[in-house]
């Protein structure tokens, strides 16, 4: 039995050794490099003593970058991939949360680290990778890592201010791999085009098939989703054949009319997740690749990464939305009520995951892990975690799960998660602020954020820019005299969302 | 109508300079959500589409490639 993602690398290193298994425009990895590569970076780890421990991976988005990744699991310890583009401010917080004791860089980065307050060790992925191979180490640190044994940790927004790193162990994403491969039908004439960034778990997706079936990962430039007619290009000039993207990259290409101009020669599978996809962009998608499979895919990051797909295989219309659909293999899901029993009919619940593919907990945060991951209220047997996703959900007529809304004050903005509660909370802090709260406008897709304080406008998103990242700055700032509010004392955000809406028509 | 265009840009960054700036896209300065804005709001405001064949980093490096190029389309 398989209990360490490695296998994947090492089965297929000695079959296709100089296949390419990432690249980007311009720089290409083979299998042969990843593997010496992360052995390499493994031994120098591995050396250091540390076993069991979180190590950084602070690089830009590059092939390198997912060798680091391997070699991080070669040393027995589990890789903390951080966003390059984060404010410092940010990555100070997580890094208290993580006391991480070795952090990879790259020319870029190190520079970013010599402006924190930090102790540890830094080294450079190009001086790692000249490190000689120490099989006898590298064996011994496979020997002893176990199959529930973190392989790495992710961190998502978090209503407290302070982001949550999600802790993932290798039995997970085997089972998560073989299970979605499945269902996308990788092999090894697959060509991936990834989108996600590195430091999300949605790049799983295309990084362990790879590994495990011998298949190519091209990362796509940023750039490239602010230019859908080079976006498509790139598609056609690599060859590329499945693709996992947010929906509003999807909707990006399609909204463009982009098709008019150019259209992608080689995709065979389309999958979509993170948000809805709306029917009139798939149906555009559609159109132009009429052979092509579309998979809608849901999933929180707390269950590793996806948990459930439907295949589209009827026709909408605009007012429909597509299902979330059927858990994957060995996956499970609860529709709980407020009163912990099961939806039935057409009654709404929230989506409960059960199965091998629901993560650790988060990282350093016993009090959050237990508000998520609970004991099954159905099973008073023997002990079984549940993760509590937050999203309320029923099944349609065919027993396929349909979204319907958040519990909270969680939101979907270009494929980011984020808690409005984050957002709110830096606000708060900025000097001069008495009040701040933020909707989400679905049908522009803004975030909006509404404030009393004595302070201008521009001033909240400069100072926000140095805490938050990009994506969840609010599009749009508004000042007002005094905050609505509910009879019950708290900020009516219905009011705001609906004077937003009426003075967003005029 | 050129001051039009620095409100829709304004709207987006309020600290950037876009009557100087002529790296929004080489800066980074500018993201896909972005991009989408500012196309919805141009045709909304100028009546003018722009088609996936112009959204080219040159036309969005500078608040002058861009008005240059609505005043194009708007000959068109």
């Amino acid at each position: 039995m398989q209990t360490n993602v490695l296998d994947y690398l090492e089965h297929t290193v000695k079959r296709v050794p100089d296949k390419v298994a990432y690249a980007n425009e311009s720089d290409e990895l083979t299998f042969r490099q990843v593997h010496d590569y992360a052995r390499a970076i493994g031994t120098a780890v591995a050396h250091q003593g540390l076993m069991r421990e979180p190590v950084v991976v602070y690089m830009q988005k590059h092939p390198k970058a997912i060798a680091a990744f391997f070699g991080v699991v070669y040393s027995g310890n589990f890789y903390v991939p951080i966003d390059e583009e984060m404010p410092k401010y940010r990555v100070e917080l997580i890094f208290e949360t993580l006391q991480p004791k070795y952090i990879i860089v790259d020319e870029v980065t190190i520079k970013h680290i010599e402006t924190l307050d930090y102790q540890g060790e830094v080294r450079l992925f190009d001086d790692l990778i000249d490190t000689k191979i120490d099989e006898n180490i590298l064996a011994e640190r496979y020997d002893s890592q176990l199959d529930i044994d973190p392989l790495y940790i992710v961190f998502t927004s978090g209503s407290t201010g302070i982001p949550k790193g999600v802790v993932a162990c290798h039995r997970s994403v085997i089972d998560y791999i073989e299970n979605l491969s499945q269902v996308l039908q990788v092999s090894e004439d697959t060509i991936f085009g990834n989108q996600a960034p590195l430091y999300f778990d949605a790049c799983l997706k295309e990084l362990y098939p790879t590994i495990k079936y011998g298949a190519t990962a091209y990362l796509i430039p940023k750039q490239h989703f602010m230019f859908p007619i080079k976006l498509i290009e790139f598609l056609n000039e690599k060859k590329i054949n499945t693709i996992c993207w947010v929906a509003s990259a999807l909707s990006l290409v399609s909204g463009f009319r982009t098709f008019d101009t150019v259209i992608p020669q080689y995709l065979k599978t389309v999958a979509f997740g993170s948000e809805v996809f709306p029917i009139k962009q798939y149906k555009e998608w559609k159109r132009v690749l009429p052979d092509a499979r579309f998979i809608n895919l849901y999933g929180p990051t707390e269950a590793t990464g996806m948990s459930c797909y439907y295949e589209v295989n009827k026709e909408f219309t605009l007012d429909e939305v597509i299902p979330i659909g059927k858990p994957f293999h060995n996956t499970g899901i609860l529709l709980l009520k407020e009163d912990n029993t099961e939806a039935k009919g057409d009654e709404i619940g929230e989506i409960c995951i059960r199965g091998t593919a629901v993560t650790l907990g988060y990282y350093h945060n016993p009090e959050k892990t237990a508000e998520a991951f609970v004991q099954n209220p159905l099973n008073t047997a023997y002990p079984e975690t549940i993760y509590r996703t937050g999203d309320l959900a029923k099944y349609d007529d065919e027993g396929n799960l349909i979204f319907v809304s958040r519990k909270d004050h969680q939101i979907k903005h270009m494929g980011h998660r984020i808690e409005l509660g984050e957002i709110e909370l830096n606000i708060n802090m900025i000097e001069g602020v008495t009040h701040a709260c933020c909707i989400y406008d679905q049908a522009s897709e803004k975030i909006v954020n509404y404030y009393v304080g004595d302070v201008a406008p521009r001033n909240i998103k400069k100072a926000l820019k140095e805490k938050l990242p990009r994506y969840m700055i609010p599009n749009v700032v508004r000042q007002l005299e005094e905050m609505p509010m509910t009879p019950n004392g708290k900020i009516d955000r219905k009011a705001l969302a609906a004077s937003y809406k009426e003075n967003r028509r005029k | 109508m050129m001051e039009e265009l620095l409100d829709i840009l304004e709207e987006l960054h309020d600290d950037v300079d876009f009557e100087t700036c002529t790296t929004l896209i080489d800066d980074k300065i500018l993201d896909s959500f972005d991009i989408v804005t500012i196309v919805a709001e141009v045709n909304n405001e100028f009546d003018v589409i722009i088609p996936a064949a112009e959204l080219t980093p040159e036309n969005f490096n500078s608040a002058k490639a861009l008005y240059a190029l609505i005043e194009r389309l708007e000959d068109e």
